[in-house]
């Protein structure tokens, strides 16, 4: 059942009454009140500022705000330089171009630099929908996990991109922040808890661990209902952070458990689950299954149909944990 | 604004002949690195280093320092070298160079050392760098200058053209971008691989003030800053034709020598050579 802690909305799980909005959303709200509370906050857009919902920030702090055009790895580079004289740059673009387009100097020029540059990766994810594989990162998280210093934070709702916004630029060091274009459920409320690095169970059970972050959060809730209903018992953590991951968290929920299906937006390989994966491998073996996309790229298609498509809609996530209660 | 005499450029003459012998015993001691760009920029860092920048090595985060990126990082060995006898660490260290546990990483690394101002080495990001830095400095109305010395080579990278677009529109008339135009890269001669010629005229035409000077001659280089520092609407780009390898006459103008240390012998023979050029120097009366 939900966790009361967790102070979700009421009601979340009945889609007739759940409020939908794009995540991306909320880091637009997040920045504004983060450029408030620091004068050091700056936002620096690749050509995409009302759809990385940067614009609130650029018409309320003009002066703080830089235009740079389509030109991904200045937006990285040019970031560090300002971080160097004590601003905190949110660099903003699509996942797919940056951080995509712009490892080397992500990895160089902020990571190795220590620079504190926040990277604000917008449309990740096939629920882009109808712009298809070029416009759907599905890799982003792979290239950034392997990179020293670097703190990845996937939130579930816009409520949470607006509280992982505001929490990522009072922190000191690069963080990658990823958000989709699609809208989707509202489901955390203020009063829920967000700590970086601290995993959330929203859903406690017994038989499988579903462990999932971004979006996709909800519909590992909706999967853990109709599961119950068959008689699995699933704990459903949201696991926004990717990196450094809430290990401990991870391992009590596979514990407790016993068996695994790790849920995201993302490539199977080199996502947030491969790092869940790697954590059970070494202190806790448990069976897994992995929802996300199987070395496949993305397509032009409706965000619903598309998450369907590729097994990660409600149905998907339902069926992976069918097939891991069998191997427990 | 700061003039320069006689006296003072011969005395910086032996200075950046000593850092050159720095430099050769240090590629020498650690048996890889850049031998050319690091000896043909060793009057461009010399000048800056000893009375260009605004900066103490007593105090090296000042906040108010001018801010010296090297973009193309694999001529650290120049940077390091000036940097030790400007003071900011023991000259003895430069011998660490590229070596297990050293701060003098092989491609330089802004958190080992103060002061050090950017990590680099994969090139065509430092202009952007230091761009990020003149238009912060700009927005807040810092007194402070930024100066980046970028390679003709990574002129190749679109990365460094972006930056140049950037520095265009936004005026950044604190900016210095001191190009090592010395005509070589690690394939070969730049106008072989891709022709960068008119390279003023480009620099002009995305709004940039354009010096062009004997990046070997210190008073040139002097002057140049100064020049430079007089042009408040826009960056200026100075470029320092110098000749690689410069002190060393089997490695001058040789494209071989652009990643490659001496051997013993070959350091022997240069740093004879620096010698004989010292006491010409020191007899010479002008």
């Amino acid at each position: 059942m939900l966790n009361d802690k967790m102070k979700l909305t009421k009601d979340c799980l009945d889609l007739d009454c759940v409020e939908m909005v794009p995540t991306r959303n909320g880091f637009g709200e997040g920045l504004v009140v983060a450029a408030k509370d620091n004068e050091n906050v700056m936002g620096v857009c690749a050509d995409l500022t009302e759809s990385t919902r940067m614009l609130a920030f650029k018409e309320e702090f003009p002066e703080r705000f830089i235009q740079l055009g389509v030109s991904e790895q200045l937006l990285v580079a040019l970031g560090a330089g300002l971080a160097m004289a004590d601003k905190v740059p949110f660099i903003a673009s699509y996942a797919m171009f940056c951080p995509g387009r712009a490892w080397e100097q992500v990895r160089t020029n902020v990571c190795l630099n220590e620079a504190n540059v926040k990277i604000a990766g917008a449309h990740a994810g096939v629920s882009v929908g109808p712009d298809g594989a070029t416009h759907q990162a599905i890799e982003d998280i792979a290239i950034m996990r392997p990179i020293p210093n670097m703190t990845i934070v996937v939130p579930c709702d816009a409520n949470q991109t607006k509280k992982a916004t505001l929490a990522v630029a009072e922190m000191d060091g690069p963080v990658y922040l990823r958000f989709g274009r699609d809208k989707s459920p509202v489901f955390t409320t203020d009063e829920t808890p967000f700590e970086i690095g601290q995993a959330q169970v929203f859903r406690d059970g017994t038989d499988v661990a579903i462990i999932g972050c971004g979006m996709l959060v909800h519909r590992a809730l909706l999967a853990a209902e109709e599961l119950e209903k068959e008689g699995i018992s699933c704990l459903v953590l949201n696991n926004h952070t990717v990196k450094p991951m809430d290990r401990e968290g991870v391992l009590a929920a596979a514990k407790k458990c016993g068996a695994v299906v790790t849920v995201e937006e993302h490539q199977r390989r080199g996502g947030m689950g491969s790092r869940v994966a790697e954590i059970l491998a070494e202190e806790l073996p448990t069976p897994i299954e992995f929802v996300g996309a199987d070395d496949q790229f993305g397509q032009s298609g409706k965000p619903e149909e598309l998450l369907e498509h590729y097994g990660m809609g409600t149905e998907g996530i339902a069926e992976a944990v069918r097939r891991v209660h069998k191997r427990k | 604004m700061s003039h320069i005499h006689d006296e003072q450029v011969k005395e910086l003459e032996l200075k950046a002949l000593e850092i050159r012998q720095d430099i050769i015993k240090m590629l020498l001691e650690a048996g890889s690195g850049h031998s050319a760009g690091s000896l043909g920029m060793t009057d461009v860092f010399t000048a800056l280093y000893f009375h260009i920048l605004h900066h103490d090595p007593k105090e090296p985060e000042w906040a108010d320092r001018d801010r010296l990126l090297l973009s193309n990082g694999h001529i650290c060995p120049v940077r390091y070298a000036a940097m030790a006898h400007a003071g900011y660490f023991p000259r003895e260290e430069l011998l660490t160079l590229r070596k297990f546990g050293s701060r003098l990483q092989g491609h330089p690394e802004r958190t080992k050392i103060a002061a050090l101002e950017n990590t680099s080495g994969p090139l065509g990001a430092g202009l952007a760098q230091a761009a990020g830095l003149a238009y912060a400095a700009q927005m807040d109305d810092k007194k402070w200058w930024t100066y980046v010395v970028t390679s003709d080579g990574e002129h190749g990278a679109g990365l460094h053209w972006e930056a140049m677009l950037f520095a265009g529109k936004n005026r950044l008339g604190k900016l210095i971008n001191i190009v090592d135009r010395n005509n070589i890269q690690i394939d070969g001669t730049t106008e072989d691989i891709m022709p960068l010629e008119p390279l003023k005229e480009k620099y002009e035409s995305f709004n940039w003030h354009v010096i062009e000077i004997d990046g070997n001659d210190i008073r040139q280089i002097v002057e140049a800053c100064n020049q430079a520092k007089a042009v408040a609407e826009q960056p200026t780009c100075i470029l320092a034709h110098n000749i690689p390898g410069r002190g060393v006459d089997f490695m001058e103008g040789e494209v071989k020598w652009h990643g490659m240390p001496p051997n013993a012998e070959q350091a022997e023979e240069a740093l004879r050579q620096l010698d004989e050029l010292k006491k010409k120097l020191k007899s010479d009366h002008r």
